[in-house]
């Protein structure tokens, strides 16, 4: 019983990243654009998170507070990821280019800008980049008092993480009553599934898609800052963190485009990306666990196009870009 | 009345550019990505004169400096144009790096196996064919739901890149394993490696026959023909009476085995082993070496020329001046920012308000 508790707990730590970067893309990709680049925002919100409470701390030497360098840290990863996205927002709505070939380019540039900032900060602080366990411990504390996650099972399956997981949890809240509730979601969804119609109703697309490419950018770069201060120990890492934006990609599909659904389906494609680690099971090579939640994927990719049931698809513009002129 | 309404600024179709022009604009694209490319190396204090310097030195001014390059470029050439045909297409394979994954884990199985049962030209073909199999067969598998059941490519293609790269990590660490905790699996013998043509491994002649099968391919024969009627409208094909589901398995079948010669070229003519990075990005970076040829096979060649250089160059960077080698994604990403831009000046033209009414009074 404590090994699989220990798994969710664990599987929760890793579902966190995955939150961050698959409801931002969600966010994109509802507005129709295809970011490819996840993976490259992520690193920077990685670097640029731990850059923002690195520096914090050094200029406020032991006088640092934790939900300071916590808001900057989540500050300075959403401003990064928003950049990230804005190039990418302005060259495919803008300048009309691949969408497909613009994420790639922005997958290389960040993970560059990532390394580059991470190695940077290494080499110039000489040698070793970390908070002080202070911060450090102000990242990874919990949330709730000791007298919750001393409720036998339930306590540390539900109280015992930190406070990104409830954020997200919170976000993602926020984003499917966003999405159902609020005219602007509908206008969102709207313009995902068909831009010329909801141009011709009176929406201004190219708005919409700006604001859902670049506030989505920023959410899934928190994600990456979230795993660098979490899972990685508040060290630059950047071995740990390829490969996660292209998870969230792949989560994206797997929650068929809706927020709620991300909640669960990080948590499971944490689990499945950690079990390894905690779990043998016979002739099952733990290598090969990690490629599960990409099998489920296809499979979910595969099932949901067999059946073509109209409320699971992608939403339809996804992957190209408006020309209104070509109308 | 309704010229309150016409915006500032409007966007037109141009008609034909002259070559020069286009030329010029693209050029102009590279100059400026280079000259923005300076900002990371002044905000970390390098001089950026210095860096590029070395870079060009780093990749080109030597022979070994040069075969390195070349090196590099072959697999980003060679997967270049195992892309292009999708492309033209418009179906987004971007799983071109599982697809030199699995012709490398084909390959290798032929190099670890039967290294000392078969001849060296004999092993070779074999190499080749299997891993051309392998990437084919890879390939073909989101194909077919494509055309079945139009299950989204590029997420497909993507997925796959995963699933292979797994395998690998789990023959790494396990059958194939060479010294057991090494997690390494061991390296070829001689009989199994690419010989060497003037210093570089025989991949480049390779990769330039692939580049004149390409232009052959695309422009000449009558499936060339047909893959660039479905790029334009699908729809088309079909009442033309093209079978477009066959036609997408068989350009991806094509695509694939390319990769999957582009997998035998790495592991057999440069890596001489096989573990998980072995397609090491040149899958997502070749995307962007066809894209930016126009998917034209010879523009290609300059293109990853110019990517390897930068990578090549960026290394020395390292050892020479401390400058992180990721400065050579940053640059890469960056001029391939600024050559997708110069499409858009290259297609359209802006027209200004002022200008409309000079027109609209003449």
């Amino acid at each position: 019983m404590s090994t699989l508790i220990t798994l969710i707990v664990a599987a929760v730590t890793f579902g966190t990243v995955l939150m961050y970067g698959t409801l931002g893309e969600i966010l994109t990709e509802k507005t129709g654009n295809l970011n490819l680049g996840v993976e490259g925002i992520m690193y920077m919100g990685g670097a640029f998170g731990l850059a923002g409470a690195f520096y914090y701390e050094k200029a406020a030497g032991a006088a640092a507070s934790g939900p300071l360098a916590i808001s900057i840290a989540i500050l300075s990863a959403f401003v990064a990821g928003m950049a990230a996205s804005a190039i990418y927002s302005f060259l495919t709505i803008t300048l009309r280019a691949n969408q497909n070939v613009t994420g790639l380019a922005l997958s290389i540039f960040g993970t560059g800008i990532g390394q580059f900032v991470g190695e940077f900060m290494r080499v110039s602080e000489g040698g070793y980049v970390a908070l002080s366990n202070h911060l450090k411990d102000a990242f990874n504390a919990t949330v709730f008092p000791s007298f919750f996650i001393n409720i036998p099972v339930v306590g540390r399956i539900f109280f015992s993480h930190t406070v990104f997981f409830y954020l997200a949890v919170i976000l993602a809240v926020l984003m499917y009553l966003f999405f159902k509730k609020t005219r602007t979601g509908m206008y969102l969804t709207a313009v995902g599934e068909s831009p010329s119609t909801s141009d011709a109703a009176g929406i201004n697309v190219t708005k919409y898609k700006y604001l859902g490419t670049t506030i989505g950018g920023g959410i899934s770069a928190i994600g990456g800052m979230v795993y660098i201060m979490t899972t990685a120990g508040c060290v630059w890492n950047h071995e740990g963190l390829s490969g996660v934006g292209w998870l969230a990609v792949a989560l994206v599909i797997f929650c068929i485009w809706r927020p709620l659904n991300a909640i669960w389906g990080s948590v499971l494609f944490g689990a499945m990306m950690i079990m390894y680690l905690r779990v043998s099971i016979p002739f099952i090579p733990t290598e090969i666990y990690k490629i599960l939640p990409y099998i489920v994927t296809v499979i979910v990719l595969v099932l949901t196009s067999m059946k073509n049931s109209r409320d699971k698809q992608p939403p339809a513009s996804l992957g190209l870009n408006y020309f209104r002129e070509e109308r | 009345m309704s010229e309150t309404k016409t915006p500032l600024i409007r966007l037109a179709k141009r008609a034909e550019m002259s070559k020069g022009r286009i030329y010029l604009i693209r050029i102009c694209s590279i100059i400026i990505a280079l000259i923005l490319g300076c900002l990371p190396m002044v905000l970390t204090g390098t001089n950026p004169f210095a860096a590029y310097s070395v870079i060009i030195q780093g990749s080109l001014s030597r022979p070994v400096y040069l075969k390195q390059t070349i090196r590099t470029a072959i697999p980003l050439l060679g997967c270049a144009i195992a892309i292009a045909p999708c492309f033209k297409m418009r179906f987004w394979n971007i799983g071109a790096e599982g697809q030199i994954t699995m012709g490398a884990v084909f390959s290798t199985y032929f190099a670890l196996f039967y290294a000392d049962k078969i001849p060296h030209a004999p092993l070779l073909i074999i190499m080749f064919l299997s891993g051309a199999l392998a990437g084919a067969l890879w390939a073909l598998i989101p194909a077919f739901f494509k055309a079945k059941w139009n299950t989204n490519e590029t997420l497909f293609t993507l997925m796959m890149n995963y699933i292979a790269i797994g395998i690998v990590a789990w023959l790494q660490g396990g059958p194939w394993e060479g010294r057991k905790g090494s997690q390494l699996i061991p390296m070829f013998s001689d009989n199994a490696r690419l010989p060497m043509v003037l210093g570089v491994n025989c991949g480049w002649i390779i990769a330039l026959v692939l580049v004149v099968f390409l232009y052959i391919y695309m422009n000449k024969t009558k499936q060339g023909y047909e893959i660039a009627v479905i790029g334009d409208s699908v729809n088309t094909a079909r009442y033309a009476g093209m079978n477009v589901g066959w036609i997408m398995m068989r350009t991806m079948l094509i695509s694939g085995a390319i990769s999957g010669i582009v997998g035998t070229i790495i592991v057999s003519g440069a890596n001489f082993t096989l573990y998980k990075g072995v397609a090491n990005g040149v899958g997502f970076t070749s995307i962007t070496v066809a894209w930016l040829s126009q998917l034209n096979s010879f523009a290609m060649i300059a293109i990853s020329m110019i990517l390897a250089v930068l990578e090549k160059g960026a290394n020395t960077l390292q050892t020479r001046m401390q400058v992180p080698a990721s400065i050579a994604d940053i640059i890469t990403g960056i001029l391939l920012f600024c050559m997708l831009s110069s499409e858009f000046f290259i297609n359209y033209k802006l027209i200004f308000r002022h200008k409309d009414k000079k027109e609209a009074m003449a």
